[in-house]
């Protein structure tokens, strides 16, 4: 159980020693942008835009996750979901040339396997690990096996600019020059951080995960909650299935989601099961991601290219393992609950 | 049942018969049922399923050098399920199946081609012990990680996937690159002959080394004190530290060992089927791994019929692909309805009316998902 600070006389105090490995990783990286904008403003205002665009899948992936494991149902299938989604949303917009209509299927194809997910571990009590590895092989066989080369769609989702926002040095064009799926992603990460700790569903979502039974006892629908909740994380998975093939790339390519299910999955835990933990954890791994690719182009350094490319996932271990250390999961995860 | 009663010893075999149904049944109704719904959508996609599985049947079982590539393909497959397996004994889920394999791969590869003038029984052995020593030394690393930093296996091993690619990716195309004429492309020079591991007949050798690491498996896990150990952890760390284990050497042993079997699984890929490393060649394997495990339900013998099945699906796939006009694919959506079809196993029992076996073994492998 987290203390609860709002009552003691020195909330700021014990707010920034709780928070002292985010606050100084964020201090860091700060400088470093302040410092990099500096010295070359263009390819710092890109880096950081790339940042952006490469954490946003990844932050959608691991809401999904997490709203699925504070109800207790562990979701090791975001890969497929996000798979399956990006193809349904990639085929509905060839087939009727809208992308509202693109987008609107890949949300729904998502939220299907969410809820076949859900079938799968509340109602016939399967075990949560297979559920998901089923979705996932599903996913990468279907798409496979309904790959259609050379298909295209009209345009991609556009890169809206934010008014006068977008015309501010450095901020502009990274926060204000976007896609709609990363706006969006940036309100979801606030709105489910509302939702999870500031709500009666969130407060009803994290009793299911951490103590079904009680919160059976008390007159909460422990199966309704948990289903609920895997379906709306994977809305969020189709949400990123669709920023892959309809805003990020423009089209559909066998097992395109790359890994990206199983980083968020990282980003989830390395967030600490928290909607905010998980977008920073997000942004430092698209961080890393997109400096790796800046170094690359630049040719700046003289080392083989497969050593830049580790960037992302050695920084992932090296902060995870030095600075975050054990992370606590939601306490009745992966077990079914029965009515007694 | 009257006679049974009459009759003690024919009551007996009666009974060994029920239990060995019970037990069976319901994967064999699961492969019936999933392949009668990987029918359906052949029909619906305008294809003949009778030629689709005939091809499939042919290509994995219809002649002896298919049944060869049925038994070739299982090797790494079986290893790798057992790697994950085992470590789903102990609580752990060694998603980084897949690193531990390349790097088992790659050192296979650079023993078997830069060793010269090794007779074959020594060379063959010391490549498949290098690669395997390998892979367990990268699957060590999220065991230490885990245990001295509390770093969560399924991060640490994400992340070291992606970390294997790229440094076997750099060894084939930098220091360890095939430099004979004409070669482009990254990739390890051929292994030595006096490396490569032979078949008898149709019938590679690693096959029944791979059968092997899984009855040694199973006899470490059930039949000594270490195996006890290690599952007792994986059931309760908290019960096993109070009861004297080591929980943090058992964790990096149980790391150790996973990685030593996935690391072998690559070995034998580049000592029998591949003959050198390239990236790519090897990738999906570690992931089908997890899915054996679970097919297997964990258990090591299981992992032997487990990967012979999915092995003889993917032998027999490009046939299917060649004369059906098929894709691939079909094969990863009809594996997936297996899998589902066996874990619902209450949906089929209700279907076919079966009970489950006295003392089967309940799976729980979530258990370990957050347990420290």
């Amino acid at each position: 159980m987290e203390a609860t600070i709002a009552t003691t006389p020195n909330r700021w105090a014990e707010a920034l020693r709780r928070h002292r490995i985010s606050l100084s990783l964020g201090a860091t990286v700060l400088v470093s942008i302040a410092y990099f904008y500096n010295v070359d403003p263009r390819a710092t205002t890109a880096v950081l835009n790339a940042a952006l665009r490469h954490s946003t899948p990844l932050v959608l992936g691991a809401l999904c996750g997490l709203m699925g494991e504070r109800a207790g149902i562990i979701n090791i299938g975001i890969e497929g979901q996000m798979l399956l989604a990006a193809f349904v949303g990639f085929r509905v917009t060839v087939a009727t040339g809208s992308l509202m209509l693109g987008l609107a299927a890949a949300i729904l194809t998502g939220a299907a396997l969410g809820a076949f997910l859900g079938f799968m571990s509340i109602t016939l009590k399967m075990d949560q690990i297979i559920g998901g590895t089923v979705i996932n092989i599903l996913a990468f066989g279907l798409t496979g096996f309904y790959y259609r080369i050379g298909l295209t769609i009209p345009a991609k989702l556009p890169t809206i600019r934010l008014g006068p926002l977008a015309d501010l040095d450095l901020v502009g064009p990274v926060l204000f020059t976007n896609t709609p799926i990363i706006y969006v992603t940036l309100l979801l990460v606030a709105i489910f951080h509302y939702i999870l700790f500031f709500t009666r569903w969130g407060l009803r979502t994290r009793a299911v995960g951490e103590h079904p039974s009680a919160a059976d006892t008390v007159g909460i629908n422990v199966h309704a909650m948990r289903y609920s909740n895997v379906i709306i994380g994977g809305a969020l998975a189709g949400l990123a299935g669709a920023f892959l093939s309809l805003e990020a790339v423009g089209t559909f390519d066998r097992a395109m989601t790359n890994g990206r299910g199983f980083v968020a999955l990282a980003v989830m835990i390395f967030g600490k099961w928290t909607p905010v933990g998980a977008w920073g954890a997000a942004l430092l791994f698209g961080l890393a991601t997109a400096l790796q690719t800046q170094i690359q182009f630049s040719g700046a350094v003289d080392i083989p290219h497969q050593f830049i490319g580790l960037l992302p996932y050695v920084l992932t271990i090296v902060v995870l393992a030095g600075f975050v250390g054990r992370a606590r999961p939601p306490a009745a995860i992966g077990k079914p609950y029965d009515t007694e | 049942m009257a006679q049974s009663e009459a009759n003690g010893a024919a009551s007996a075999v009666w009974r060994q018969v029920v239990r060995v149904w019970q037990t069976v049944s319901v994967p064999i109704t699961a492969v019936l049922l999933a392949g009668l719904i990987g029918a359906i959508i052949l029909i619906i996609s305008g294809a003949s399923p009778l030629d689709a599985y005939r091809a499939l049947y042919d290509g994995s079982f219809g002649s002896e050098r298919a049944f060869g590539r049925t038994l070739a393909r299982a090797t790494p497959l079986m290893l790798n399920g057992l790697a994950v397996a085992f470590a789903f004994k102990a609580g752990l889920f060694n998603i980084g199946a897949q690193g531990q394999l390349l790097f088992g791969a790659v050192v296979a590869a650079y023993f078997g081609f830069s060793l010269d003038g090794l007779p074959a029984l020594i060379h063959i052995p010391l490549a498949l012990l290098a690669g395997a020593l390998a892979g367990a030394a990268y699957g060590a690393i999220p065991g230490m990680l885990k245990t001295y930093t509390g770093a969560h296996e399924v991060i640490t091993t994400i992340m070291l996937n992606f970390v294997a690619i790229n440094i076997t990716d750099y060894l084939a195309d930098g220091p360890w690159k095939d430099t004979s004429p004409g070669n482009i492309v990254a990739r390890t020079p051929r292994i030595l002959a006096s490396a490569e591991i032979p078949t008898i007949g149709p019938f590679p050798i690693g096959f029944f080394i791979a059968v092997g690491a899984a009855v040694f498996v199973w006899w470490l896990l059930y039949r000594t004190t270490t195996g006890y150990e290690i599952r007792t952890v994986g059931l309760n760390p908290h019960a096993a530290h109070y009861a004297g284990i080591r929980v943090s050497w058992i964790i990096i042993l149980t790391m150790i060992i996973s990685g030593f079997l996935a690391g072998m699984g690559g070995a034998i890929e580049t000592q029998g089927v591949i003959n050198r490393f390239q990236p790519g060649f090897n990738t999906g394997l570690g992931f089908d791994g997890i899915t054996i495990a679970l097919l297997a339900r964990t258990h090591p013998i299981g992992v032997i019929p487990a990967a012979l099945l999915i092995g003889a699906m993917e032998a027999g796939a490009s046939q299917m692909q060649f004369r059906a006009g098929v894709p691939n694919e079909i094969i990863d959506v009809i594996q997936a309805l297996i899998l589902f079809f066996v874990t619902a196993d209450m949906l089929i029992r209700w279907l076919i009316r079966t009970r489950k076996a006295e003392g089967e073994e309940e799976i729980t492998l979530s258990t370990g998902w957050g347990q420290q």
